[in-house]
């Protein structure tokens, strides 16, 4: 029985609305972020990012289409096949890519280059949501976990392959979905404790200061609370664990990252020490960001991205362009819509009636919360530098296409979220 | 328990956010570092050198102007396939130097490799030529055109003064942040003194450029540009002619000559010998030429006319006998006998009145005149009166702009030596000196010091029979209301005790200085001839010209050529009268003084006082 003839029907047009502003906003300061006084071409001048762009977001309207088409058991039914197809391409790419920027993740289809890698993110939000949602999962199982971690690993591994570190870091946001599933949050909280020991014992020259803090702070935990044994020694090894990755950070540093990472955070830690060297992306960032004041400098007045002080300025630092020509307030406005639409996402997670879309709807918002989080804060020097689009803003036809699949998959769930019930 | 963790997704997504609008807010808000940042990384400043003021003489004559010179800078982030050997080839320099210029250029406080930066300063102009026509091959290397001085004399260096590159010092002490590294300044003369005037003001103009340092176009349209305005021209009381004509007279010997226009002031001459060539200290050849100016035993930087202080001899007679005049201890009719007690003198009439006395330059006269304006019997006590006596005289003195400077528009004047009470007190203690301990100011001798300037000044107040205006060499602004400010000051002697000593001045040319005779023009003068510890006698004439309608007052000092009445008053003469009648007949006094061999054989065993 077909019910639903308009595909449009339940939409929930406050996302949507949310994504053309983003997607429309992200088009204007591409152009901004390109435009040359000097040259008058217009924003559809397709040697411009900004016109390339708009045909990305054509495209970008096929594929919403194409997803509100097809029928939504789809994808939970295909969510291996889709995973699989994917993975296939991005070993595909590993062997015919083309290398673009240092990283080996682009499949040239003629002109256009494809990055499968973009498009593994939902798949992968699929295969998880799917796994959990399978009859009879159970989060404590170990067994699960492990196949989650794999599931999640699998893409990481292939991207890492293709040198783009940026990419694969992304999926460790799989992370708050198996948090708000039942996992429990030491693995969560043991990570971002140690990223925040390591920057710490960075930002702190004299590493004795930490390991009296953190005795210090021990002595009180176990003075304060219960003393029997179990909590003593659990509190000490704790201890000592931080201990040892205040220790590890050199080694760290000098002996896991490359050279190109080891200047990332140390150019996140003091960018002054080598302006015009590794501390050059930051310093620049900051300083179109910085120079927007309250009300920014108006559309296209920027100087500092458009003349190239900013790298990469159309793609992973667009968020400089709206600092510098919108200011504040203009920040603001991005960060609200981001933080609006994440908050959204969860809300339409939550309201889903089988746990297959809510784990999913997870899986978008974490995807986003990452690149969000991520990406404004490396440019205003909060994270090292690590090379990942801001969704919807940044120049790039498989991130756009990548971020809309995510996010109309959801959407189409979520209209169909009474259907389910149905189906039960 | 799973319900509560969406709680906390939700707080992170929002604390985040939290996060990123407090930082966006502390750097786009609160730090106005940023701002200034931005600015700096894409707002490229042009200067555009200003043109230095010109610098004409009384008659309109241009003495200075602006010649083109270029610079080489260097913007090493765009230096793009640079063919070493093809740039050393192109300059003519060895590969290195250029190494050692790249290493210089680093080694810059300033250095930035995305900024325009001096690489070669005053490219010469052939040097300029071959470069020009080849600087498409070099991209990274720009040429930048600005100006250096260039003169049409060869004249008049230490008036004018030179201009240099603003030093550290100078820097340091530029409080209103005028200059900047690499900015010229004069340095000294009237360079130096109008520097504010002849400077102008460098104009800007903002262009913006990407990280390459290509230009794309004015910032907001060239809003905030400025043209550079050009310095004002400045018209000087030089006559250069009479200037031209004075160094060829004074070349070859050490002394100075002075010439002013007694009705206003207005320097017409101004000589320093020995002296250098202005266009030495222009120009890529400055630093070395500056080094030899500057350690040449004859010290050519040295204003002789404002800073060399002499004993004025006999010259300084005329204000004594002016002094005891007015103080009513000399008559017309005073007489003294030709003694030689206690100062010398030399053959002539004796007993001498007081007209007789500045003819002859009697020394036995004023030694006994000078005791008469000393010791006035205002107290009982010797050394009291003496005191009383040359308070008086100094006040007196120092009313003919006598020691101290009289405020010449140029830099480092010297106010030569008067001798006070105080100086005395200083030498001797107090109480302890009398007229017999300072006798040897009669003549012109002892503690006193004048500058040729102030001879000559000495000059226009005898032609103007009691005043004088502040000697200057800067008498109006071209395109500018301002003028210098020229002071009337008034010695408080009577008029008529002045045509009294001119008359015998009239004279005294007959008896002392019969060289300086211009036929058909009467001149008043005074000859010198200074005793100088260290070596032959000064020779030193001051004179004045046409007597009833004086149009030039001058004083010359010819350090070492013995009788006033030979050099000094020589070089006087032919300067009158090629200033008065514009030409010069007497060619035998002209090759004496070009000769210049003005001491007498037998004399110089001797040196004597006239």
């Amino acid at each position: 029985m077909r019910r639903y003839t308009d595909i449009t029907e339940n939409m929930d047009w406050l996302t949507v609305v949310i994504y053309l502003v983003m997607v429309v906003l992200g088009w204007l300061n591409i152009y901004a972020a390109v435009y040359d006084e000097t040259m008058h071409q217009s924003i559809f001048d397709l040697s411009l990012n900004s016109g390339r762009q708009l045909i990305f977001i054509a495209a970008a309207a096929v594929i919403i289409l194409a997803i509100l088409i097809v029928d939504m058991r789809f994808y939970e039914a295909a969510a291996y096949l889709i995973y699989g197809s994917i993975l296939f391409l991005m070993l595909l790419v590993l062997v015919i890519g083309k290398e673009v920027g240092g990283n080996k993740a682009w499949l040239g289809i003629g002109s256009f280059g494809v990055q499968p890698s973009e498009f593994a993110k939902f798949a992968t939000a699929l295969v998880v949501a799917k796994f959990i949602g399978s009859v009879g999962f159970r989060m404590d199982n170990l067994r699960n976990q492990m196949i989650l971690f794999v599931m999640m690993g699998i893409p990481m591994l292939i991207i890492l392959a293709q040198k783009d570190t940026g990419t694969a870091l992304v999926f460790t946001a799989f992370v708050l979905v198996f948090f708000r599933e039942g996992m429990s949050p030491f693995l969560m909280i043991v990570g971002i404790a140690s990223a925040f020991i390591f920057i710490l014992t960075l930002l702190v020259e004299n590493e004795l200061y930490l390991y009296g803090g953190v005795a210090v702070i021990l002595i009180i935990t176990i003075l304060t609370g219960k003393k029997n044994f179990k909590r003593i020694a659990l509190l000490t090894v704790g201890a000592l664990v931080v201990a040892g990755v205040i220790q590890s950070v050199d080694y760290v540093i000098t002996d896991i990252l490359k050279p190109h990472q080891q200047n990332r955070v140390r150019a996140l830690i003091n960018p002054e020490a080598d302006p015009l060297g590794y501390g050059w992306n930051v310093t620049q960032s900051k300083i179109a960001i910085g120079s927007g004041g309250f009300s920014g400098k108006g559309f296209l007045e920027g100087t500092q991205t458009k003349f190239d002080f900013v790298p990469e300025q159309s793609t992973d630092f667009i968020f400089c362009t709206i600092g510098e020509e919108h200011g504040w307030i203009g920040s603001l406005v991005v960060v609200g819509l981001f933080v609006t639409l994440l908050l959204r996402i969860i809300f339409l997670a939550e309201r889903q009636k089988n746990r297959f879309a809510r784990v999913y709807g997870y899986g978008v918002a974490g995807i986003f919360f990452f690149h969000f989080a991520i990406n404004i804060g490396m440019t205003i020097g909060l994270f090292p530098v690590i090379g990942i689009p801001l969704p919807f803003f940044s120049y790039g036809g498989s991130a756009l296409w990548g971020f809309t699949v995510l996010l109309f998959i959801l959407l189409k769930l979520d209209a169909h979220r009474g259907q389910v019930l149905q189906r039960l | 328990m799973n319900e509560g963790r969406k709680e906390i997704i939700r707080a992170m997504m929002v604390l985040t956010g939290l996060i990123f609008l407090i930082k966006l807010f502390f750097i786009q808000i609160l730090d106005d570092r940023y701002a200034q940042l931005a600015d700096s990384n894409s707002i490229r400043k042009e200067i555009e050198y200003p043109f230095r003021g010109l610098i004409y003489d009384r008659n309109g004559k241009l003495l200075v102007y602006n010649s083109p010179e270029y610079d080489l800078l260097i913007v090493k982030k765009e230096l793009i396939n640079f063919d070493s050997a093809a740039f050393c080839e192109a300059l003519n320099i060895s590969r290195e130097e250029l190494r050692l210029r790249f290493k210089e250029l680093k080694a810059r406080k300033e250095y930035s490799p995305v900024k325009p930066t001096l690489f070669i300063r005053q490219l010469s102009n052939y040097d300029f030529a071959k470069i020009q026509e080849r600087i498409d091959e070099f991209p990274g290397f720009y040429i930048q055109p600005r100006t250096t001085r260039a003169y049409t004399t060869g004249t008049l260096a230490n008036a004018l003064g030179y201009v240099s590159e603003v030093s550290k010092a100078q820097l340091d002490r530029d409080s209103t942040k005028t200059y900047r590294q690499g900015d010229y300044i004069g340095q000294s003369g009237i360079e130096a003194q109008y520097e504010s005037l002849l400077r102008g003001k460098r104009g800007i103009r903002y262009k913006l450029r990407n990280v390459s340092g290509i230009e794309k176009g004015s910032f907001k349209n060239g809003e905030f540009d400025t043209l550079s305005v050009p310095g004002q021209d400045l018209i000087t009381t030089i006559d250069l002619d009479l200037q031209e004509y004075g160094e060829r007279l004074l070349k070859g010997k050490v002394g100075s000559l002075v010439a002013i226009e007694p009705a206003t002031g207005e320097i017409l001459s101004m000589i320093s010998g020995p002296s250098y060539d202005p266009t030495m200290l222009t120009g890529r050849t400055f630093s070395s030429n500056f080094m030899l100016v500057s350690s040449d035993s004859t010290k050519p930087l040295f204003t002789r006319p404002l800073m060399a202080m002499y004993p004025p001899g006999s010259i300084f007679k005329i204000v004594q006998t002016l002094i005891g005049l007015q103080e009513g201890v000399l008559h017309e009719d005073t007489r003294f006998p030709c003694d030689r007690t206690v100062v010398n003198c030399h053959n002539h009439p004796n007993p001498c009145n007081l007209h007789m006395a500045v003819q002859y330059s009697c020394n036995p006269y004023f030694h006994q005149a000078f005791r008469r304006i000393i010791n006035q019997n205002k107290s009982p006590n010797t050394f009291i009166d003496s005191r009383i006596g040359l308070e008086n005289w100094h006040t007196y003195v120092s009313r003919f702009g006598l020691g101290k400077p009289l405020g010449v528009d140029l830099p480092s004047e010297k106010g030569g030596q008067m001798p006070s009470s105080g100086l005395y007190n200083r030498i001797y203690g107090e109480g302890r000196w009398k007229f017999s301990t300072i006798y040897s100011l009669a003549i012109g001798q002892g503690e006193m010091l004048i500058t040729p300037v102030q001879m000559a000044n000495l000059a226009s107040i005898m032609a103007n029979k009691g005043y004088y205006y502040t000697p200057h060499l800067v008498k109006e602004i071209r395109g500018s209301n301002q003028l210098p400010v020229v002071v009337r000051h008034e010695t408080g002697i009577e008029a008529k005790h002045f045509a009294f000593v001119r008359d015998a001045m009239s004279d005294a040319i007959y008896g002392t200085a019969q060289r300086a005779i211009i036929p058909g023009i009467e001149l008043c003068g005074k000859t010198g001839t200074a005793q100088n510890p260290h070596g032959y006698d000064h020779s030193v004439f001051m004179a004045f010209a046409p007597k009833d309608d004086p149009k030039i007052a001058i004083a010359v000092y010819v350090e070492n050529a013995g009788w006033g009445g030979r050099a000094a008053a020589s070089i006087a003469s032919l300067m009158i009268e090629r200033y008065l009648t514009g030409e010069v007949k007497r060619l035998s006094l002209q090759d004496y003084v070009l000769k210049g061999e003005f001491l007498d054989k037998i004399l110089l065993t001797a040196p004597s006082t006239e």
